[in-house]
């Protein structure tokens, strides 16, 4: 185990006022950056929060280099705002690095990035590859007889991707009871709807004909989202994967189910409208 | 499934190599249903638990190895040189670009392949993934040197590419001399004076045969197995430019972008000296026995003697 700081465990109404200061970040860091993505970030950062803040990731708040950490990958890596937000919660970011989003050598860097960026397992970017590193940390691990657990974020554009259905069956096949998934099941990708786009249907009965244990929530419930995160963690004799709906967009009116607002960035009047609706 | 052989192809070498370190606990294979044809499979068979089939998934294989790599796991993951060639952007974003040491090996490189026809045949795997910040591009000549190389590989820092070859062909070394290699060290196999022939792979025994033939006619040739083909041994590139003046360079690859282009970029910004280049003309292979092709696609040792003598006749002065 190790020496250093755990997070504390947080009650529900705590972890929702997490989630709250995530999202003002996630909006003012954008704003500042004139660019980035807020959508996808606004509708995973409830499960994300959840994750850190119910202490299901089992890291160092002291030590983000922990070699026997869990593993959270950020697969969507364009939602890095969410993963930042919450990398400064826990301290490993100060509010200036987020206000330095996307700025010429700055640790917040466009894509999440784990070259640049402490507290960061992976560097995304490019769609489709987190599960399978994932895989690979999973492996790992049950080859060293560690415990860690590894978890993973994907949209549901994203599981357009064939690397995904790859790296499905291959995890079945070695019985990566270590390694969990959560689907971003927000429903809009970058150009538009998913089901407009190439519709993926009931994600969570493919996973489960891949051999997949799945559960199915609601991924703005914090309640729902903690036993989900509880339940999966206890499963261990197979892969296991939370298809979260969500919304793109999630607590910014004009950015909700709006996919103007995956690549754009509010300018100043969205941001006060933003900022008023969040505070 | 037979024991790794003596005396055989570059691929062999990869196989013995890999059960040469497999005492080392951060050592793991990983493989895409080509085990046999990579020769990992020995590795396989004598060490299951540290072996891991993917299936016929190159691109998930690729991050796994990452993810592994990341945990402190040394992956050596292989299949056909073609078929990495599918899972470039993983290699290129899941591998290099946050610099985890994984180390890709793709067999089967080049038109000498052979019978399987062009859509096994790589002539592009050295060139693209040479364009790769930070990755090793190496292509050893024979078995030994394939094993010695690949024993090296597990105290290499970053990602790197091995390409090896399908067919036996004779040794270049034995197994004194194959102790000298290091990677990122060019290898002289020959010396001489009048031009300086540089070759990887399966074109370096034909280099020999051209300096042999070469030296009847009373020129002095040096010939050079350029192992590594990045980062290329510039220092050495430099000392024969003094001393020999003027290249060949000899692959069985593109002449765009691989050992060839190599030797341009370089010869082009710093010492000068004529170049000139045996290998694949931009064109694809086709089915047919390996010395039928290497002949119709002019990748002999009498298309090396040949450029050796336009090289020559090109020196100033
Ligand atoms: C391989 C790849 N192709 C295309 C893109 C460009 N891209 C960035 S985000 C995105 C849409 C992602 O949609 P989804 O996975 O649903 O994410 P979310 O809606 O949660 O933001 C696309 C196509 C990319 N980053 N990687």
């Amino acid at each position: 185990m190790n020496s250093g700081r755990e997070l504390p465990s947080l009650s529900i109404e705590e972890l929702e006022d997490m989630s709250r200061r995530c999202r003002i970040n996630i909006v003012k860091m954008t704003h500042e950056a004139g660019a980035g993505h807020p959508g996808g970030s606004l509708s995973a950062i409830d499960l994300i929060v959840g994750l850190y803040g119910h202490n299901f990731l089992r890291i160092d708040a002291d030590d983000a280099d922990w070699e026997d950490r869990d593993r959270f990958i950020m697969s969507k890596g364009h939602a890095s705002p969410a993963v930042y937000s919450i990398l400064n919660e826990i301290g490993y970011l100060s509010e200036e690095d987020l206000m330095s989003f996307r700025t010429l050598g700055s640790v917040c860097q466009g894509h999440v990035d784990m070259k640049w960026t402490k507290g960061v397992d992976f560097s995304a970017g490019s769609l489709g590859m987190g599960l399978s590193f994932g895989l690979g940390c999973s492996l790992a691990a049950k080859m060293d007889g560690s415990n860690r657990t590894i978890w993973v974020m994907v949209g549901d554009g994203e599981v357009q991707e064939g690397e995904v259905w790859e790296a499905a069956m291959a995890a079945d096949f070695h019985s990566a009871g270590n390694l969990k998934l959560i689907v971003d099941r927000n429903g809009i990708q970058n150009d538009d709807f998913v089901n407009v786009q190439m519709e993926v249907g009931d994600v969570a009965s493919k996973f489960s004909s891949f051999g997949w244990e799945v559960i199915e929530i609601d991924g703005h419930s914090m309640r729902e989202i903690r036993d989900a995160l509880d339940k999966a963690k206890s499963i261990n004799h197979s892969p296991c994967v939370i298809v979260a709906k969500t919304v793109k967009g999630k607590g910014v009116s004009f950015m909700e189910g709006n996919p103007e607002f995956h690549g754009k960035a509010p300018n100043d009047d969205e941001l006060r409208i933003a900022l008023e609706e969040l505070s | 499934m037979s024991a790794p052989s003596t005396g055989g192809a570059s691929r062999d070498g990869y196989g013995s190599g890999l059960l040469r370190i497999a005492d080392d606990p951060r050592v793991v294979v990983i493989e895409a249903d080509l085990g046999k044809s990579t020769k990992s499979c020995h590795f396989r068979t004598k060490y299951p638990s540290k072996s891991f089939s993917m299936g016929i998934a190159e691109q998930n294989m690729m991050l796994v190895a990452a993810g592994m790599a990341a945990s402190g796991k040394i992956p050596f993951a292989s299949t056909f040189a073609i078929f990495t060639e599918r899972a470039f952007e993983q290699i290129r974003n899941g591998i290099a670009r946050p610099g985890l040491t994984v180390h890709i090996c793709g067999s089967h490189g080049g038109i000498h392949t052979g019978t399987d026809g062009s859509s096994a045949q790589s002539i592009e795997d050295l060139a693209i993934y040479r364009t790769i910040p930070g990755m090793a591009v190496l292509h050893p000549c024979d078995d030994l040197s394939a094993e010695e190389l690949t024993v090296q590989l597990l105290d290499h820092d970053g990602p790197t590419y091995m390409r090896t070859a399908r067919n036996k062909i004779g040794r270049i070394y034995d197994h004194d001399s194959v102790r000298e290699l290091k990677i990122g060290r060019g290898s002289i196999i020959r010396r001489g004076n009048d031009v300086c022939i540089i070759a990887c792979g399966v074109m370096v025994s034909q280099a020999m045969v051209a300096a042999d033939e070469l030296a009847d006619s009373g020129i002095d040739a040096a010939v050079i197995d350029m192992h590594t083909l990045k980062p290329l041994d510039i220092e050495l590139v430099d000392s024969m430019a003094k001393s020999c003046g003027c290249f060949v360079t000899a692959e069985d690859h593109s002449v765009i972008g691989g050992l060839g282009g190599a030797l341009a970029e370089h010869l082009s910004t710093g010492i000068t000296a004529p170049l000139e280049m045996v290998g694949v003309r931009d064109e694809f292979g086709e089915s047919g026995e390996s010395a039928e092709l290497m002949l119709k696609m002019g990748l002999t040792s009498q298309d090396i003697k040949n450029s050796a003598l336009k090289a020559i006749s090109r020196k100033s002065g």
